[in-house]
């Protein structure tokens, strides 16, 4: 079916992610664009978990012993095998952990075009997309020369629940179309995430810095702020990275999701990835030094200027 | 082992960035570069590994500017081996394009593994490492966290989501997409890059820029603050005294 819409599916042990239904929602819009079917991939789960995947008009379900956990060679040799052979006009992978060893793997190993860092995908009068780039300070309109490509989607850029809804789809179960044995690449073991000293997750208000902290002795000023307000200090990334907080205080797309009722963030740039733990927070107030900075645009409140003036000033005035 | 480690230059993300005249493009004639973040931990991964079993460090960077010296240079002072700068003036890449450029040159490189950052945030049309991983049929694995080397290959952990992470062996020659090395990437005294730019290390190799690839930029736009936030404005004191009134309206702070 050469104008079908392909939504490379994703789980975890059999675990279906949002990302996954985020995807079937776009391609039930772009459907309805085209008038094409959508067609979800499901590869080494479970044929239950086809059940979860209402959005589709087809699920296939790949089996193989080689595919129940995450192998990126594996994986993509089955998407890049199944997308040769529908030539499907569209073909929607999410842009995370999993998707980032498939999307570039689909363009170089069935020619296509590729698109990444998507948050809209269009279908009326040519392929199109919406991107953030440049960690989101930097909105790019895309044409896509062709009428056929690869987009590598952002979480968080449709609804999952819309991917959710869905009538009786119809589900075929089918072997990889590819001989797997021999691969290069084993998979060993899962490890659970290591439990902290803080839940994050469980704190009314969360004082979060980014890497204008600068040191990790300046954790100290998120710490005093944070006893102040009864509540709790997170991160992004980098500071994790860097040693100064342990992973448990992490927030985002590779740490924790997080809603408190109030989230304060200092030097946090607001990265896609950053911002996907944090968007649904009650209220959001973001302090940096930089007026472009994307997190002004998930903020609820933004103050422009050194977190360094702030802080203290905060912790003196909750303390007084 | 030896190592080739894929390095790239980014626009700075804490300057300031402008529209070029036709909307389609940043304004480049006044954007500073910095060596992509996630570069940095893949080098810093590799030397961790030649640290631990020897072998040699290639780098390789594409492009002419002051800042692909100063990125190779410091690569240099921390520990590489050997530096190639890619082309006289590639210009801007889209992915596709430079990892064409760093197929080319790893085919004159004796390598076990490619190591590079997991994405660079202007990767319009994919990431380098899975796409160079692709066009040389070689296994790749993304969002690297650690590396183990074994007698087999590699033993690597992936990054999925929520704290959750697995391993894998990989048999060699492969490319990983590094998230983050197992320590933070090691500072290096300047004395030691002066020391770099009077060694031999770094040799130049001419580079033809592959087209561009069938990917167009229409329009850029940078999302207005205003867009979203209300911006509090005034002094730190001012801005400090509406935080705390806005937290007791969010019910987090009692009395008033
Ligand atoms: C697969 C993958 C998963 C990822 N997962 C996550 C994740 O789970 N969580 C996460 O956070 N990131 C994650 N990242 C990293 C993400 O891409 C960004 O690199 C990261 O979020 C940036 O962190 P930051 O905002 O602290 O740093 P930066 O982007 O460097 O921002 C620092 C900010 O501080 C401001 N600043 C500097 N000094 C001051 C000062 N004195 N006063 C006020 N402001 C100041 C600057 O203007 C800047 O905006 C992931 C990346 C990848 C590729
Ligand atoms: N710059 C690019 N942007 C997006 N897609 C590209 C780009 N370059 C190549 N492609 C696609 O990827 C396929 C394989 O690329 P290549 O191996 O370079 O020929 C091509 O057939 C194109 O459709």
């Amino acid at each position: 079916m050469a104008n079908e819409i392909f939504v490379v599916t994703e789980h975890l042990a059999g675990e279906v992610t949002e990302s996954s239904l985020e995807l079937l929602a776009m391609g039930r819009s772009l459907a309805a664009t085209t008038g094409a079917p959508v067609v979800a991939a499901l590869i080494g789960a479970p044929p239950a978990a086809a059940a979860t995947l209402g959005g589709a008009d087809l699920v296939l379900v790949v089996g193989d012993p080689h595919l129940s956990e995450f192998n990126p060679e594996a994986h993509a040799a089955v998407v890049v095998a199944l997308v040769n052979e529908r030539e499907p006009a569209i073909v929607l992978v999410p842009y995370t952990s999993i998707g980032m060893d498939l999307a570039s793997a689909i363009s170089v190993g069935c020619e296509l075009p590729l698109v990444s860092y998507c948050r809209r995908v269009t279908a009326a009068g040519g392929l199109a997309a919406t991107c953030q780039l440049h960690a989101g300070k930097v909105e790019a309109d895309v044409a896509v020369q062709g009428d056929r490509a690869v987009f590598a989607v952002l979480s968080g850029s449709a609804s999952a629940d819309d991917g959710r809804v869905g009538g009786a789809h119809a589900v075929e179960e089918i072997a990889s179309p590819v001989d797997l044995s021999g691969g290069k690449i084993t998979f060993i073991e899962f490890h659970e995430p290591v439990g902290g000293d803080v839940d994050i997750t469980a704190a009314d208000v969360l004082v979060v810095v980014g890497r204008g902290i600068d040191s990790g002795e300046n954790i100290e000023l998120a710490d005093e702020l944070a006893a102040a307000l009864g509540g709790a200090v997170a991160a992004s990334r980098p500071i994790i990275d860097q040693g100064w907080l342990p992973k448990s205080r992490q927030v985002g797309k590779s740490g924790l999701t997080v809603k408190p009722k109030a989230y304060l963030a200092f030097g946090v740039s607001g990265a896609p990835e950053h911002v996907e733990g944090m968007r649904d927070s009650s209220t959001i107030v973001a302090v940096n030094s930089d007026p472009q900075a994307p997190i002004f645009g998930v903020a609820h409140y933004g103050w422009v200027g050194d977190l360094f003036d702030i802080l203290p000033e905060l912790t003196d005035r909750l303390e007084g | 082992m030896n190592i080739a480690v894929l390095m790239r230059p980014v626009p700075d993300p804490v300057e300031e960035l402008e529209i070029s005249p036709d909307g389609a493009d940043l304004d480049r004639d006044y954007l500073g570069y910095v060596v992509n973040e996630f570069d940095e931990h893949a080098l810093e991964e590799g030397l961790l590994i030649k640290e631990q079993v020897g072998g040699t460090i290639t780098v390789l960077a594409p492009g002419s500017a002051d800042e692909i010296d100063d990125i190779l240079y410091t690569a240099l002072a921390k520990g590489a081996d050997r530096a190639v700068k890619l082309g006289t003036d590639v210009g801007p890449l889209s992915a596709h394009a430079l990892a064409r450029l760093f197929t080319d040159a790893l085919s004159d490189i004796d390598f076990d593994l490619v190591l590079t950052g997991v994405q660079a945030a202007d990767e319009l049309d994919g990431q380098v490492s899975v796409l160079v991983a692709s066009m040389l049929r070689l296994p790749h694995i993304s969002v690297v966290t650690a590396t183990e080397p074994i007698a087999a290959g590699v033993r690597v952990t992936k990054e999925f989501w929520a704290g959750i992470t697995a391993d894998y062996e990989v048999t060699l020659p492969a490319v990983l997409g590094v998230q983050a090395a197992r320590q933070a990437p090691r500072y290096v005294a300047i004395s030691r890059i002066r020391q770099a730019q009077q060694g031999e290390g770094l040799v130049e190799a001419d580079a033809v820029p592959p087209e561009r690839g069938s990917v167009r930029i229409t329009a850029v736009r940078l999302p207005e603050a205003e867009d979203g936030a209300e911006m509090l404005g005034g002094d730190a004191e001012a801005a400090a005294e509406r935080i705390i009134e806005i937290l007791r309206a969010a019910g987090v702070v009692q009395g008033g």
